[in-house]
């Protein structure tokens, strides 16, 4: 029992592992008072990019900075156009998706080797293999912390560290200020403008990486949609997150677990139909939004940065 | 203009602004304004709204570019181009809406952008060193507390600790007493002498002569943009300065004839009702409103006065309690109802829920008319019908706008408000709840809405006049109910009313036990 319960966990880390890096990514981007509604296309032109690029040279580590590239790209083209030119952010977010997700299926179709007709699809090239580590990885239950791959370890420093950030740092004070009152972080000597960019673009990279993730670690490969609309459960996971760093990983784990219960009984041969199954993730997504907000209301607890969506602009008169 | 600063040579002065010029489109709002600030003296901005004054300080701190002038600080010429410059030079502002990340803690607002931090602040050397200043200048706060938590005088003082943290020796406040208590502008007072007694300095923006006379040395009074006048506080009078002001004599006092009260309009019966955050805004409130009787609502903002204004307007669920309008059940009814019952709002957000910015002036005239013939028949708006109407009332109210089809948010703020007041007042069948309906206007366009809101009394209507301005309540109300959190602390009538025992219930002594309340120095 103790052996499932280990596997189970090691699966739902595996699946939420490309969850924490986009929901920590899009907490630093909303932080800062921009929404960012174009991560699902963010992550499959970062998935696509990173198994092109690991394809051809060779080298996951530069897939990585190529989803890491991709992301900030598109990234700085959003807060290009929610800070700079002050569009409609959920507007400019949702073309951004519309755009990736087109990208990142055409570059599937015409970035692969001729052998396979251009195509990117089927082809398998180098991944990040689990880690096991010795010793640790044995460990009932805990085990299931040491047999990942090495971008799932490097969350167990991101996730402390985004948080002292955030809470403890000079930098994480005047980002909280920026996203919750513009206006007085402005009078108070703080970059608006600055900020915003630069925490639109680390969000967008991070947000890269969890899609590099699927296509060299949890999916190896490219398929078409590989993101399966995490990109969407992100933007609840912020919200249930309730913009804090350390509780990222609690939504992505309740998901990614989902997502390993589901492939469970799948396997199992249960009567349930796969389709019912598939939903699931969806489903809980609604259901979170409904408990969280509800929650919010009851506890009279207002999570969100409070200029968040909302332009910014000095002269005003 | 006049510059009698003879017997300054011997001081230089710490800051000079040297024919400032500031346009925006339409509006030239700074022209050619000179101001010099010497160390250990309060400088008054005197003007009436839109005369350029928060536009000249924010030129200072780096919010706004100047087009022309230069600035001179300690002597040197510098270039402000952001918050960041001004503070490295030593300005501060406090500014009228305050500054401050309600979810943030005091002390975390206090060191907010402060490059000069460690990246990881020590926060407890930070409360150590706020409750030292807080000592030091009677300014008692607690750095840990969430401002949200805070009340608007406390908030204030954060601003204050905000200014001297940073080692601030030019202090701008731009109209710092706007939400204080009587008293708590007196504090104020003694904190700011504090500070000059150290050498630094401060420019004081206001329009309130009162204010003038008490905390400064120098007075500079604009006029449309230009200054017109620069005076010794000590040589100059009330009276002079309200007509450099505005150009011409002002009435301090409105004729007021003695009232007669008749049914009873409004009741409202132990009201208990909760703010937007669910939290509890009103606390058992009673009142009671006649016709031909102005009930005057004081308190420092925030202390239920919205919710109070929803909840007799309908906008706002009571938790516990009644409303009745002329005696009948009306409680928790809604808007539409309310209006259909003959209650009128001004309301105290004008932009946001008085009218439709981008909507034309006469469209947002007819905003109430429109259900009934003969602006509307067969649920067709008749634009003709509307467009006579709306003329007659901008011919009425002396509305200054272009045309009626102009989009009403280019009207002046004084000129929205009397559009409300035309839809509001025309539409009106009993009762009338005005929301700060003076707040930001100019003298002349105060005086024509106390006017109007009179003569509404004198037709037998009631008003529920809600006012963080004791003069005006003092002025036009027949009866003053003062609330604090939530509760109405005492009700007297105006002519019995004095602006201390005001004050004092204003911070939540009860009209019953202000025999016994400690005397305010």
């Amino acid at each position: 029992m103790i052996a499932l319960i280990t596997s189970v966990l090691a699966i739902t880390l595996r699946a939420g592992t490309s969850l924490i890096y986009a929901t920590v990514g899009e907490i630093y981007t909303e932080r800062s008072g921009i929404l960012n509604l174009g991560l699902e296309g963010m992550m499959l032109l970062g998935a696509v990019t990173s198994f092109a690029t690991a394809y051809y040279t060779g080298s996951t580590w530069r897939g990585l900075l190529a989803a890491l590239a991709v992301g900030g790209l598109l990234a700085a083209l959003h807060a290009f156009i929610s800070v700079t030119m002050r569009a409609n952010q959920v507007v400019s977010g949702l073309s951004i998706t519309l755009f990736g997700s087109g990208l990142a299926s055409f570059l599937g179709q015409r970035l692969g080797p001729e052998s396979n007709n251009y195509y990117l699809v089927g082809m398998s090239g180098p991944r990040f293999s689990p880690l096991v580590i010795p010793g640790l990885s044995q460990l009932p239950i805990l085990g299931a912390l040491f047999e990942q791959d090495i971008l799932t370890y490097f969350l167990y420093i991101l996730l402390p560290l985004s948080w002292f950030y955030l809470y403890k740092t000079r930098n994480g004070l005047d980002l909280r200020a920026v996203g919750e009152n513009p206006q007085t972080a402005d009078a108070m000597g703080i970059n608006v403008v600055k900020t915003r960019y630069l925490y639109t673009i680390l969000g967008g990279m991070l947000v890269g990486l969890g899609g590099a993730h699927l296509s060299l670690a949890y999916t190896p490969g490219w398929t078409e949609n590989i993101t399966g609309g995490r990109g969407w459960i992100v933007i609840a996971l912020v919200i249930f997150a309730m913009w804090n760093p350390s509780r990222a990983a609690l939504g992505a784990i309740l998901f990614g677990g989902i997502n390993a219960v589901q492939f469970r009984l799948q396997a199992a041969g249960t009567t349930v139909p796969a389709e019912f199954l598939n939903m699931l993730p969806y489903l809980m997504t609604i259901f979170v939004l409904i408990v969280m907000t509800w929650w919010e209301a009851l506890s009279k607890r207002i999570g969100a940065p409070a200029a968040l969506g909302k332009s910014y602009m000095r002269e005003e008169k | 203009m006049n510059e009698p600063e003879a017997e300054n040579t011997l001081k230089n002065p710490i800051l000079e602004m040297r024919g400032i010029v500031k346009q925006f489109p339409g509006i030239l709002a700074n022209d050619h304004v000179d101001l010099e600030l010497y160390p250990g003296e309060v400088l008054s901005l005197l003007g009436e709204n839109g005369a350029g004054k928060s536009t000249l300080m924010n030129c200072l701190v780096g919010l706004y570019r100047p087009d022309e002038g230069e600035i001179y600080v300690r002597g040197q010429r510098v270039d402000i181009h952001s918050p960041k410059d001004a503070a490295a030079l030593g300005i501060g502002m406090i500014h009228q809406n305050f500054k401050l990340v309600q979810t943030m803690t005091v002390a975390e607002n206090i060191i907010l952008g402060i490059g000069a931090l460690p990246f990881v602040p020590d926060m407890d050397a930070v409360s150590r060193r706020i409750r030292e200043l807080s000592a030091r200048y009677s300014l008692q706060v607690d750095p840990q507390a969430y401002i949200w938590q805070l009340s608007v005088g406390e908030q204030q003082r954060v601003e204050i600790l905000k200014l001297i943290y940073r080692g601030a020796e030019i202090l701008i406040l731009d109209e710092p007493t706007a939400v204080l208590t009587p008293q708590e502008s007196h504090e104020l007072a003694g904190v700011i002498k504090v500070m000059m007694a150290e050498g630094k300095s401060a420019i004081f923006i206001t329009h309130k002569m009162e204010e003038v006379m008490e905390f400064s040395d120098w007075v500079r009074v604009l006029q449309h943009g230009r200054l017109v006048a620069v005076k010794r506080t000590a040589e100059t009078s009330p009276q002079e300065l309200a007509r450099l002001m505005v150009g011409r004599e002002v009435l301090f006092r409105l004729e007021k004839r003695a009232g007669t009260p008749g049914e009873t309009l409004l009741e409202l019966r132990d009201i208990h009702a909760e703010d937007d955050k669910g939290l509890p805004a009103l606390r058992g409130v009673s009142l009671a409103l006649h016709g031909g009787e102005i009930l005057g609502i004081a308190g420092v903002a925030g202390n239920g006065q919205r919710e109070l204004t929803e909840v007799v307007t309908g906008l706002r669920k009571v938790r516990q309690g009644r409303v009745l309008v002329r005696g009948e059940e009306q409680t928790n009814r809604s808007p539409l109802t309310m209006i259909k019952a003959g209650i009128s709002h001004i309301p105290a957000d004008r932009i946001g829920m008085g009218v439709v910015g981008d909507m034309a002036v006469s469209d947002n005239l007819v905003m109430k008319g429109y259900r009934e013939a003969p602006l509307v028949e067969k649920g067709v708006l008749r634009p003709r019908r509307i467009l006579k109407y709306a003329r007659r009332l901008i011919e009425t109210f002396r509305i200054a706008t272009p045309t009626p089809q102009t989009r009403i948010k280019f009207l002046s703020g004084g000129n929205i408000q009397k559009a409300i007041l035309a839809r509001e007042i025309s539409a009106c069948e009993g009762l009338l709840v005005a929301a700060y309906p003076s707040r930001g206007l100019d003298v002349g366009a105060t005086e024509t809405v106390r006017k109007m809101l009179l003569e509404q009394r004198d037709k037998g209507m009631g008003v529920l006049l809600i006012s963080e301005d004791l003069e005006e309540l003092l002025t036009i109300a027949d009866q003053i109910a003062v609330l604090f959190e939530g509760a109405v602390m005492g009700v007297c009538p105006a002519q019995e009313a004095d602006i201390e025992s005001l004050g004092l219930m204003m911070a939540g002594v009860r009209q019953t036990e202000l025999a016994s309340a400690p005397a305010i120095a």
